[in-house]
């Protein structure tokens, strides 16, 4: 009895002189020192790995130039790979590129010289050192267009129309919005929402597809759902440090200002992802540049206008900050588009595309107090129809466009 | 109603033509150059400079990879020398006054590289792929002793006549032999013509595609008349398993005789033993340029049955073809499937006229006939 409480009371002791850094270090070194004790006995999957090589490649870009067809691929597996031939439609073809062993994570361009005709489609089979295949379908080919000063100004140009423009006319409703009764203000700031929703589910849908056709290997799906938990956190922090400095400055009336700004940090980064499609597609030659296309992306963006500018009904804002908040909104589909083209990487996307669903769902649950009637329902029925009616808008003007 | 496909909407619709003659040209131009000028940039220059004059490896043909060619050396076989290698065994006499040959094939586990970089876990006779060209006179005893030194059940079961016993199948005779087992084969070298050995436990296709299979040629008692005499072994490989093949040949390596054509002379007969092992397609094929040849179906009659350039083979058919070139230069033969063809099996002739002393004059730049 006497010994454990000595022995005891020696412990408290040490602990208490130690720093509190070196504490905070002992089950790490704790842990180094079994992994250490594991590798010393060759614990299995240490030092060598058992069993065959495991071969993953993920084709990440595509480029089809004259004659050439470009592979860019990254290995998704935990073993080094070795192209060691390749195969176009079932025929060997001379290629060059991806010399060395591509490491983990690791990636390589190889460049296929393939008489290849547009419209046709190919096969592209990269066969490694083992005998495996690596497959990659090229549905229709068309040549990628070259990243030259008139494609990003073409790019810019897509932008602007399915961006920046759709939402400056759509934010043209300020003016009826300031005029109309508070119960249909109500109803459309529900539409907003439920625009918004819509928004929301298609970002993160869009977000999933894009993950699941690259590379896996740093965390494909998933990155999408952590994008947008990034999003969604980053907003609410950055919203209530705003509302921490408006509490000193004592403003009470930038509220509005503030929703505004976030719906359009929103929809700016839906308008991303919405750019980083229309570039990637148009990229692989998978768009179908058409009247169709650039008309529909024009009705479906002109209601995000009317999100907007919902919030700030009963603000006076200035012409400048309008701009400002269009530009936020409307110019990221710009970006997109010229990230899409020229460097687009399928996990980036995918998790842009998370960010951009994790911004929206912030956003709407900023503005559901801007529905609560006179009796504090938030989902009245005029609630509830303006909600249903902004998804249907949504849905309806979506089918006219998809990328 | 025609299914409208995306293609179909997409090549309809898409207006610009002018892309589409620019991708077209531009085969012969950018893309090329820049390929080429990697390639030198890669060091295989020399490569390059033997099979080709415009930058091609390979010659304008399909190809592997330019600049790197399989260690024949570590699979211990290589074609060239393949294509012209008749195992003639050992003989001495029986006291009845007959010819014994003797063979002795072992069965082992031997990796080779099937194609530049890409190696093949292949079950193999005597360490080749395919294994040794077994070539006896009709009436001749023949024995083979067999010895499996690799970890599954392998027999040899011969194409020709023989005793039930000595068939190699499992269940009958000596069965299949187990790892570390041995048994011969003897019978009578029965009858003249072109046959095949190969494995035959199941399952089959496994245990042939992964390379146990050869040649097996009985001259016949008065012989045939004098030719420069070369043996093609049809076969491919596949190494992803999924029972397709990916690469194609003649005697296992793709392209071997592209990049190094067999050398024959002007005027000379030509006699190719062609057998086909090919698993897992149907048929097989081999079609020779620049003239026609006289097809004996497996080479049991002394009689042509066409004057043909194109035969078609299924799995186990075999024949001999003859032919004499009439002029120098490069001829091509391949398989009349294009998809085998371009993953491998073709190869070219090339046609030499006789020089001062044993040298060859046929040293003519491919770029004139590839």
């Amino acid at each position: 009895m006497e010994g454990r409480a000595a022995t005891e009371r020696e412990v408290r002791g040490l602990t208490r002189r130690l720093p509190a850094w070196v504490l905070g270090l002992v089950p790490l070194l704790l842990i180094a020192a079994a992994i250490g004790a594991f590798a010393a006995l060759d614990g299995p999957g240490v030092a060598k790995r058992t069993g065959p090589p495991v071969e993953e490649l993920a084709v990440e870009k595509t480029v089809l130039k004259p004659g050439v067809i470009e592979v860019t691929v990254r290995n998704d597996g935990p073993d080094p790979v070795s192209i060691a031939q390749a195969q176009v439609n079932d025929a060997f073809v001379e290629f060059v590129g991806a010399d060395k062993p591509i490491g983990r994570l690791a990636s390589a361009t190889v460049s296929l010289r393939q008489p290849w005709v547009e419209g046709e489609a190919y096969d592209v089979t990269l066969l490694t050192s083992t005998g495996g295949t690596i497959s990659h379908a090229i549905p229709v080919a068309a040549p990628t267009p070259s990243a030259n000063l008139s494609f990003y100004g073409l790019m810019a140009l897509l932008g602007l129309y399915v961006g920046v423009i759709p939402i400056a006319l759509g934010m043209l409703w300020l003016p009826w919005i300031r005029r109309i009764p508070p119960a249909w203000l109500r109803a459309v700031m529900a539409l907003t929402v439920g625009l918004l929703a819509f928004l929301a589910i298609d970002a993160t849908l869009e977000g999933f597809d894009v993950a699941g056709k690259g590379s896996q290997a740093f965390g494909g799906t998933a990155l999408v759902l952590i994008g947008a938990v990034v999003a969604y956190l980053a907003l609410t922090g950055v919203g209530a440090w705003l509302a921490d400095r408006r509490a000193k400055a004592s403003a009470a009336r930038a509220s509005g200002a503030q929703l505004s700004l976030l719906v359009a940090v929103g929809i700016g980064l839906h308008n991303l992802g919405e750019g980083l499609a229309i570039g990637t597609s148009y990229a692989t030659g998978a768009l179908a540049l058409g009247v169709f296309l650039v008309v529909g992306f024009a009705l479906h963006n002109t209601t995000e206008g009317l999100a907007i500018v919902a919030p700030i009904a009963h603000d006076r804002p200035r012409w400048r900050r309008l701009v400002m908040l269009g530009l936020v909104a409307g110019a990221p589909a710009i970006l997109g588009a010229w990230i899409g083209a020229s460097a687009f990487n399928s996990s980036v996307a995918a998790f842009l595309f998370g960010v951009g669903a994790g911004a929206i769902v912030q956003v709407i649950v900023q503005l559901a107090s801007s529905l609560r009637d006179g009796q504090g329902r938030t989902l009245h029925p005029v609630a509830v129809a303006g909600l249903l009616a902004g998804m249907a808008l949504m849905f309806a003007t979506g089918l006219l466009v998809s990328v | 109603m025609a299914k409208l496909t995306r293609r179909g909407v997409l090549g309809a619709s898409v207006p610009v033509l002018g892309a589409g003659v620019v991708a077209l040209r531009g085969v012969a131009s950018p893309g090329d150059s820049a390929v080429a000028d990697a390639q030198a940039a890669d060091g295989h220059a020399g490569a390059m400079a033997s099979g080709a004059s415009a930058g091609h490896a390979s010659g304008g043909h399909a190809g592997f990879r330019g600049g790197r060619t399989v260690d024949s050396a570590a699979n211990g076989f290589d074609p060239r020398e393949v294509v012209r290698d008749f195992d003639w065994g050992a003989t001495r006499r029986l006291p009845n006054g007959r010819v014994l040959r003797e063979w002795e094939l072992y069965a082992v586990n031997h990796e080779i590289e099937v194609a530049p970089g890409v190696s093949f876990e292949a079950w193999t006779y005597n360490q080749r792929v395919p294994g040794p060209t077994l070539r006896a006179r009709e009436g001749e005893r023949l024995r083979v002793t067999f010895a499996n030194g690799s970890n599954h059940a392998h027999t040899i079961h011969f194409h020709g006549i023989h005793p039930a016993e000595m068939d190699g199948v499992p269940g009958v005779g000596a069965g299949q032999i187990e790892p570390g087992g041995k048994t011969v084969y003897e019978f009578d070298a029965l009858p003249a013509g072109l046959h095949l050995y190969h494995c035959h436990v199941r399952p089959l296709a496994e245990h042939i595609a992964k390379g146990l299979y050869g040649a097996f040629i009985i001259d016949p008692a008065d012989g045939r008349e004098d030719a420069d005499e070369l043996v093609m072994v049809l076969n491919g490989f596949d190494t992803n398993f999924d029972r397709a093949n990916e690469l194609y040949a003649a005697n296992t390596i793709g392209f071997a005789y592209m990049d190094q054509p067999i050398r024959v002379l002007r005027d000379q007969l030509v006699r190719v033993y062609l057998v086909n092992v090919l698993e897992y397609d149907l048929v097989n094929s081999f079609h020779l340029h620049g003239n026609l040849f006289h097809y004996f179906p497996t080479g049991t009659s002394t009689t042509p049955s066409e004057l043909t350039d194109t035969v078609m083979l299924c799995q186990g058919q075999r024949g001999i073809l003859e032919w004499r070139f009439p002029t120098a230069g490069r001829f091509m033969f391949h398989a009349h499937q294009s998809e085998f063809t371009e993953l491998g099996w073709q190869g070219f002739f090339e046609v030499c006229e006789p020089g001062q002393g044993r040298q060859l004059l046929c040293d003519l730049p491919m770029g004139e006939h590839g």
